[in-house]
């Protein structure tokens, strides 16, 4: 079952760019990962998934209902994180916790426990006192005690420290071999590489490619790495050439025949022809296209 | 119910403060009024001698030496001009904060919809308007008895009742405006509440800015006209509830569609 489904979803802001044609489709049960550049459009996707901004073209499904009309409905299943972890900063985090629970009709008070226990939050202190890394803790317990089946996290581990982050995915995980599906926004490629199944890049409001993490870091493309020359012959399909002194490194998509015959015509001391870093697959994501 | 509730606590220091600050100065005021009366003969004859100025603050229609007339004057200052404020801000702060405060998205992606935000919201404003009324009243009467007065009940109630209105119906604009404003907009609340006292200074000045008298609420609130007519001006007043049920559908209509950004 698709647990989130976009068709052809467009924001505009008026003049400046939100989102534009996003066919997102996210299965039951998946670690999702959404991955883009600041501004790409990464918490419009996702506001305008919980009803927070209206979509100015397309629609979307989540459990199968639309967006719009079951909007209470839905929000009944999903937990969300935002990104600003803002709360009522003369409450204390007791409070705000439990009135989260009480918004949604629900006694989470076991589980509330369970999550601040693992997550290490004095719940006895006012929003105010609490830096921005601790009021994320509060908004993961906020977004996960009522149990929900489909967890919208954006940008969850910024201010997080590396302890909690480990912690936090663990939680993540844990929920996700329970049947939870995971849709999270990150920068960090490297998260997105170890936790999840399934990755969508957006880039200026476009969705560019969305894949299984596996398909995503097997490209046509082969790091070439050489040894012992300074000077690279012509050469087509070559991105990212790097010369640091008798090395040379660079992304190669042409045809191998070709790339071997001008490595034979080298006088070389090593040569090292392997599949590119997950990371460095995004990284070609994020920047800009050459022309 | 958890919004209302959630409203009236967060919101609870600021109407303890507004209504401990209205209450005791009404109080204060009736409390001196003996020691004033007799020396109002000499008051009322200077206002009668001060013209334009009297009638501004509609202090031309007024017999100072009676209770009423004292206190409707005291009123309009302080329960008029100190509950329009608490009003304004109230109506103004209500939808706006949460946007200001970053909050709204912890508060509308819970299953909850836009209209019973609203209609929350909306009740728990008025809730805390009845709340610093019915103090007002209540320590008025207190005051009342102490000083040994025994003014007419049905004027009194009469005079509570426009001040009570004019409360409603400026924290129901201010809360229309503070749909479609996104942060603060607090300068907007307290500036209207102002200018709608100038208004009605300005309106009875001069006959040419009787106009403006169905613009300002204080026009029905004008405690010398109360006392004068023994009852509510019903045009102005009805001017007003248009106003109201206006703000209230503005704040329904624009926040069920709004973009929290």
């Amino acid at each position: 079952m698709n647990v989130i489904k976009t068709y052809a979803l467009t924001k505009n802001y008026g003049k400046s760019r939100g989102i534009i044609d996003i066919d997102l489709t996210v299965e039951e049960g998946d670690f999702f990962g959404f991955i883009g550049p600041n501004g790409a459009g990464k918490s419009t996707t996702i506001r305008t998934l919980l009803g927070l901004i209206s979509p100015t073209g397309g629609r979307a499904e989540l459990f199968g209902k639309d967006i719009f009309k079951q909007k209470e409905e839905i929000l009944k299943f999903i937990g969300y994180m935002p990104s600003e972890a803002a709360f009522y900063h003369n409450m204390k985090v007791k409070d705000v916790i439990k009135l989260s629970a009480e918004i949604r009709c629900m006694d989470c008070r076991d589980e509330a426990k369970l999550l601040c226990d693992r997550l290490e939050i004095d719940t006895e202190k006012k929003i105010r006192e609490l830096s921005l890394g601790n009021r994320k803790k509060v908004s993961v317990v906020c977004a996960l005690q009522h149990k929900p089946k489909l967890c919208i996290l954006d940008e969850p581990t910024s201010g997080l420290d590396p302890l909690m982050q480990r912690e936090f995915y663990s939680i993540l995980e844990e929920l996700n071999k329970a049947g939870t599906t995971i849709f999270l926004s990150s920068h960090v490629l490297s998260e997105i590489q170890r936790y999840c199944k399934h990755a969508a890049v957006i880039r200026e409001g476009r969705l560019l490619i969305s894949d299984s993490i596996e398909n995503l870091g097997h490209t046509k493309a082969k790091r070439v790495q050489l040894r012992g020359t300074d000077n690279l012959p012509s050469l087509e399909n070559v991105r990212d050439l790097k010369i640091n002194g008798d090395t040379i490194s660079f992304l190669y998509s042409g045809k191998p025949d070709i790339l071997l015959k001008m490595l034979a015509s080298l006088h070389l001391s090593d040569v090292n022809i392997s599949e590119p870093d997950l990371e460095e697959v995004f990284m070609h994501y994020y920047e800009k296209e050459e022309k | 119910m958890t919004l209302f509730k959630h409203e009236l606590k967060q919101g609870r220091n600021a109407l303890i403060i507004w209504t401990a600050v209205i209450a005791f100065m009404l109080g204060t005021c009736i409390i001196i009024y003996p020691e004033m009366k007799s020396q109002m003969s000499e008051v009322s004859e200077m206002f009668s001698e001060m013209g334009s100025f009297s009638a501004a603050f509609g202090m031309d229609k007024i017999n100072f030496g009676e209770f009423l007339g004292y206190f409707s004057t005291e009123c309009g200052n302080v329960l008029g001009l100190g509950g329009a404020f608490f009003a304004a801000l109230l109506g103004i702060t209500s939808l706006a904060k949460e946007e200001k405060e970053h909050t709204a998205e912890f508060l509308l992606t819970n299953p909850i919809s836009r209209s019973k935000v609203v209609l929350q919201k909306l009740i728990s404003v008025f809730m805390q308007i009845v709340i610093l009324n019915a103090f007002v009243v209540g320590i008025t009467a207190l005051s009342v008895l102490i000083v040994g007065e025994k003014p007419d009940a049905k004027l009194l109630a009469l005079i509570f009742l426009a001040y009570f209105i004019l409360q409603v119906e400026i924290a129901a604009i201010c809360f229309g405006i503070s749909a479609f404003i996104g942060r603060g907009g607090l300068g907007v609340g307290l500036g209207m509440a102002a200018l709608f006292y100038f208004l009605n200074i300005i309106s009875n000045l001069t006959e040419q800015a009787e106009f403006l008298k169905y613009i300002t609420p204080f026009a029905f609130a004008e405690g010398a006209d109360i006392i004068t007519n023994k009852s509510i001006d019903i045009k102005y007043l009805s001017v007003g509830l248009v106003f109201t049920v206006i703000g209230i559908i503005a704040a329904f209509y624009k926040y069920g569609k709004k973009d929290i950004l």
